[in-house]
This record gives structure tokens, C-alpha cells and sequence, in this order.
């Protein structure tokens, strides 16, 4: 700070105070509607303190609730959706630095149009292709399966453009030295690449964590399997009740619990979160 | 591009590293782009059995249907309105939070999390939060004459969906911005306040001008954003309604499409939106190079 300005600094804690409650309210409102009954909910604005149901539509949510609206049980769905994020996670840090590796590496012919192809990613999102991606993986027999679900998520240029970025500042003394020894090119992957990339895999994998997790029109397009659903069609399927109220009391529980785990990653992996947000640049 | 001087040799090798990158790059993204650029130019006979030559007949039929022309004009106010609303709220809190030299860690925390909240759950939150029976925000604003429903009011249902994926997006821009606010140079500071310019001054003097890179690099990042990553949203809480009045353009491209069963029509309006990504990822590469030689 340059200068000391006590009434200034009383003023930013006020303004960020009063901006995190803002922020929070939101999920603040979401948790007391999670331990009321259905009932206190309907008859007006909902209260701002905590009620007495918490215990039972918690535990309702996580046994019978998804069931009565046609689903999956929760935590199946719950499954579904760590399955998704962890394959979608492991795949793209897998095949991202083996591409790195091969670009920056090796000297071959089309190279040149190998980083162009995967540079072309960034400009093809699942939204802009909907019907002939589908048509692609219906074709393949992909449709309800593990595979059509993450297989089609796992190119990543951004992760690809990471790992090149922090092959270029390794020094080549490093490489002359593995080759004087006798290392191979996987050797030297495995041995020193690798190891180097530790803090890189880790942003990347709490990035790419919270990336599957909130995937939501891909398997909405590819699954019509219940046993495949995962948690965030589920929260759709609960607030989309043909005739009759919807449970919000419920539809709260299973919104909490859905965003805890990628909530609970962020804060206590903060660091590694803000170097992955910051480095890949989107 | 360059490479390592010194690099391995191997034949094949860097082939079978590339290969399951491009295998899927080349089978998921660019075929089915391909094909979404072919059919735009086509007409399936309704049994799917014979497809005819129609030339730009499909992207004339949407620039000629008022559908199409509002959910362009619509996309643009959603996608301009949840950046602003969202830089502007970023950049507040990163000016407050790089102000605070010991607390500032603790309110990063506190307003970094919203970034990993689904964007399904983002929408049922505000939706609940603004539903008419239950909500919280229907009955504060009745106290103040406001009448909520966005089931019924059109601009209110569009109100509700900027409010939800702004809110998600703060955090990313406050992340970023407090990044560019921290590389400011002490000593610019330390110059300016000697000069005798108070801390309002300099932050427009001084820090905004200095963040404009990070500014226009965020602006690009949110109407990327905006125009796609908010699907879930939409599709959790109105559903495009009412009467069209949320229908987004890739929303448009999914209700034709999927649900529709337009092809061709689909097909076009996908190969206009591929258009807008590539000039929004072009102007963002140019602007990142730029940088990179400062």
C-alpha cells in the first residue's frame, strides 16, 4: 500500500463484505432450503434461517428422491459424473503431452500441419457441431457408452499448447546430457520430462477436474441410458416435473451436494487452481 | 514455429505420439464440421434417402426469418450485457482485494469458488432464488412494485439468465484482473502519490490503462463464453422461453436440430457460429502474440 488511509481500507472491507454476501447468497438461500419441508417452502418467501429437515431430505435425496422422479439413485449418478470428470482429467493431460512432446522433440515431416490440426479444436466446441458430431458417434455404435461419453471430450489444444510452452523453457543442456548417457526419447520422457511437468499435470488436473465435472450438454446429447446419466442432468431432470410441485427442498439438497466437490478442490487446492486458470488462459 | 535444436531422431515414433490427438481431433471435430459445412448446403428428402444440391438457399431462408434475426440481436445483448456486468464486478473486487496487503489471500478465497459451480446448478440456484412462489427475490422487489415472473415477462426471464451466468463468471475475471493489477509497477504508485494523486486517481490514471491488454483479452474470453458455455443455463431454467425470449443461437441450433430435426438449417447456423469463433479465436491469438513481445 503507498499510503495509509484508514477510512479508505474500512471502506474496501465493506465493499468486499458486502460483495461476498452478494456472491454467496445464492448458495446461502440454496442450503436453509435444503433443511425445510416442502411445505414451509410453498407458503411464501423462503425463511433465512435454518429449519429441522435437514437430516431427512438429505438422506432422502441420497436414497429414494431421484428414484421418484425416474432417475438413477444420486449416488449413482454421483459416480457417473467422478467417472466422467476423471477419465475426461487423465485422457486430455495423457494425449496433450505426447503431443507436446512429439512437437517440440522430434523434426518430421507435417509437423507444421499436426499443430494446425489441433490448433483447430480451440474453434470447434461441441455447441457449434451438435447434430454431425452426434451423427459421428451414433455411427460408431458410441451412443450409451463410456466411451462416446468422454472419448469425443479428451482433445485439448490449450493443454497440448501448455505443455509445449513449458517444453520450450526446459534448457537443451538437459536432452544433450540424457542422450550422452544413452536415454532414448521415451527414457528421457519418462525420466525427466515427466517428473519436470509435476506442477503443470497438477493445475491442469484440478482445471480439467472441475471441466468434467460440469460437462453437461455432451452427455445430455449421447445418453439417453439412465444408468449413464450424470449429476447435472439429474438437477434437470428433478426441476423439469410435468404436473405437480417441484421439490425444491430436495432439488437444494442435490444441488449442494453436487457442487461440493468441485468447490472443495478450489479452495483447498487454490494455488494450484489460479496458476492452471491463469497459465492455459481459458 | 520452432523446435528444440537439438531433437531425436525417429521415424516413426513422433506419429505414434500425435496419433491418438489427431485420431480423435480429425474424427470428432473436423469431419463432423466438414459434414455440418456440407449439409448447410444441402436438402435431405424427408425419408433421409436423397440429398439435393440447394446452393445458399438455407443460409438465405435465416437471414430472411425474423426467428433467426432476434436471436442474433437477442445473443448479442445477452453476451454484451453478462461481460460488462461481469468485468465490471471482477475488476471492483480485484481493485479492492489488491488494496488489502494481508487480508487479500482470505477474500480470494472467499470469491474464487462460484467459478467451479456448474452451470446447470448456477441456473436452478438463480432461478430458484427468483421463482415466484418460493423465491426471495419476487418478494423483496413486489415491496418495491416490481412484479417477477419470468415465466410469463420475457425481459425478465432474460434478466434471470444474465444475473446467472455473469455470477459464475466474476470470479474468473476477479482472478485475472487482480493478476494484472499486481504486476503494476510499486514505484508508478509511489511516483503519483508523491505528485499528490489520491488512490481514485490513480487507479484510473494509472492501473486502468495498464490493465487494457487484460481488459481486451477478458472481453474476447466472456463473449466466448457467453455465446457458448451458457447452454446448461438456459436449458435448466427457461428453456428458451418464454416465447423465444432466451433463445440464444446455440440453444437455436440445438431446438432446430436435435429436437427439430432441421438439418439443414442447423447445419447453416452451425457453420455461422464455427464463423464467429474463429474471428473471436483469431483476434484473441493476434492479441496474445502481441504480448508475448512486450
Amino acid at each position: 500500500m503507498v499510503e495509509n488511509r484508514p477510512f479508505l481500507t474500512f471502506l474496501t472491507h465493506a465493499f468486499l463484505i458486502l460483495g461476498f454476501a452478494v456472491v454467496a447468497l445464492p448458495v446461502y438461500v440454496a442450503i436453509i432450503a435444503s433443511t425445510h419441508d416442502i411445505a414451509t417452502l410453498m407458503s411464501g418467501p423462503v425463511p433465512l434461517w435454518p429449519g429441522s429437515h435437514l437430516i431427512e431430505n438429505y438422506s432422502m435425496i441420497l436414497t429414494s428422491a431421484s428414484a421418484a422422479n425416474g432417475l438413477p439413485n444420486y449416488s449413482h449418478m454421483a459416480l457417473n459424473s467422478l467417472i466422467m470428470a476423471v477419465v475426461i482429467t487423465i485422457g486430455k493431460i495423457s494425449i496433450s503431452i505426447l503431443s507436446a512432446f512429439a512437437i517440440v522433440y522430434f523434426r518430421f515431416p507435417f509437423r507444421q500441419l499436426a499443430f494446425w490440426i489441433i490448433f483447430v479444436t480451440l474453434m470447434l466446441p461441441v455447441e457449434v457441431r451438435i447434430m454431425p458430431t452426434y451423427k459421428i458417434v451414433a455411427d460408431l455404435g458410441m451412443l450409451n457408452s463410456w466411451a462416446g461419453l468422454t472419448i469425443p471430450l479428451i482433445a485439448s489444444a490449450t493443454a497440448t499448447f501448455l505443455f509445449r510452452q513449458f517444453f520450450m523453457t526446459i534448457p537443451d543442456e538437459m536432452l544433450e546430457a540424457a542422450r550422452v548417457d544413452g536415454a532414448g526419447p521415451m527414457k528421457f520422457f519418462r525420466d525427466i520430462l515427466l517428473p519436470l511437468s509435476r506442477t503443470n499435470i497438477g493445475a491442469l488436473c484440478v482445471i480439467l477436474f472441475i471441466y468434467g465435472w460440469v460437462q453437461y450438454l455432451w452427455p445430455l446429447l449421447v445418453t439417453t441410458d439412465p444408468g449413464y446419466y450424470t449429476l447435472m442432468m439429474g438437477m434437470k431432470r428433478m426441476v423439469t416435473v410435468q404436473d405437480g410441485v417441484i421439490q425444491w427442498q430436495l432439488v437444494m439438497a442435490g444441488s449442494v451436494l453436487a457442487m461440493l466437490p468441485p468447490i472443495l478442490i478450489v479452495i483447498f487446492m487454490q494455488r494450484l487452481f489460479i496458476r492452471g486458470l491463469t497459465e492455459t488462459e481459458k | 514455429m520452432d523446435t528444440k535444436k537439438t531433437t531425436f531422431d525417429s521415424r516413426l515414433l513422433p506419429y505414434l505420439l500425435l496419433a491418438p490427438q489427431l485420431f480423435i481431433t480429425l474424427v470428432f471435430f473436423i469431419w463432423p464440421a466438414a459434414q455440418a459445412v456440407k449439409s448447410s448446403f444441402e436438402r435431405e428428402d424427408p425419408f433421409g434417402l436423397s440429398t439435393t444440391f440447394v446452393g445458399l438457399l438455407h443460409y438465405q431462408r435465416l437471414f430472411e426469418d425474423p426467428n433467426y434475426i432476434d436471436a442474433l440481436i437477442r445473443t448479442a445483448v445477452f453476451a454484451v450485457s453478462v461481460t460488462a456486468l461481469s468485468m465490471v464486478l471482477g475488476l471492483a473486487f480485484a481493485a479492492a482485494v489488491d488494496r488489502l496487503t494481508r487480508t487479500g489471500r482470505v477474500y480470494t478465497t472467499l470469491l474464487v469458488w462460484p467459478y467451479a459451480v456448474a452451470p446447470v446448478v448456477a441456473g436452478v440456484l438463480w432461478w430458484f432464488l427468483f421463482n415466484s412462489t418460493t423465491g426471495l427475490m419476487p418478494f423483496l422487489l413486489q415491496k418495491a412494485g416490481i412484479r417477477w415472473d419470468h415465466d410469463l415477462n420475457g425481459t425478465q426471464a432474460m434478466i434471470l439468465i444474465i444475473i446467472a451466468a455473469a455470477w459464475k463468471q466474476v470470479s474468473y475475471n476477479f482472478l485475472f484482473f487482480l493478476a494484472g493489477l499486481q504486476s503494476v509497477p510499486q514505484s508508478l504508485m509511489e511516483a503519483a502519490a508523491i505528485d499528490g494523486s489520491g488512490p481514485v486517481k490513480r487507479f484510473f490514471t494509472i492501473s486502468l490503462p495498464l490493465l487494457s491488454p487484460t481488459t481486451f483479452f477478458l472481453f474476447i474470453i466472456n463473449v466466448n463464453y457467453t455465446m457458448f458455455d451458457t447452454f446448461p443455463i438456459v436449458d435448466a431454467t427457461t428453456v428458451g422461453g418464454p416465447a423465444q425470449a432466451t433463445t440464444t443461437l446455440v440453444y437455436k441450433v440445438y431446438q432446430d436440430g436435435y429436437l427439430g430435426l432441421n438439418l439443414g438449417s442447423s447445419s447453416a447456423q452451425s457453420v455461422l457460429l464455427m464463423m464467429i469463433v474463429m474471428v473471436l479465436t483469431f483476434v484473441q491469438f493476434r492479441y496474445v502474440e502481441r504480448r508475448v513481445q512486450y
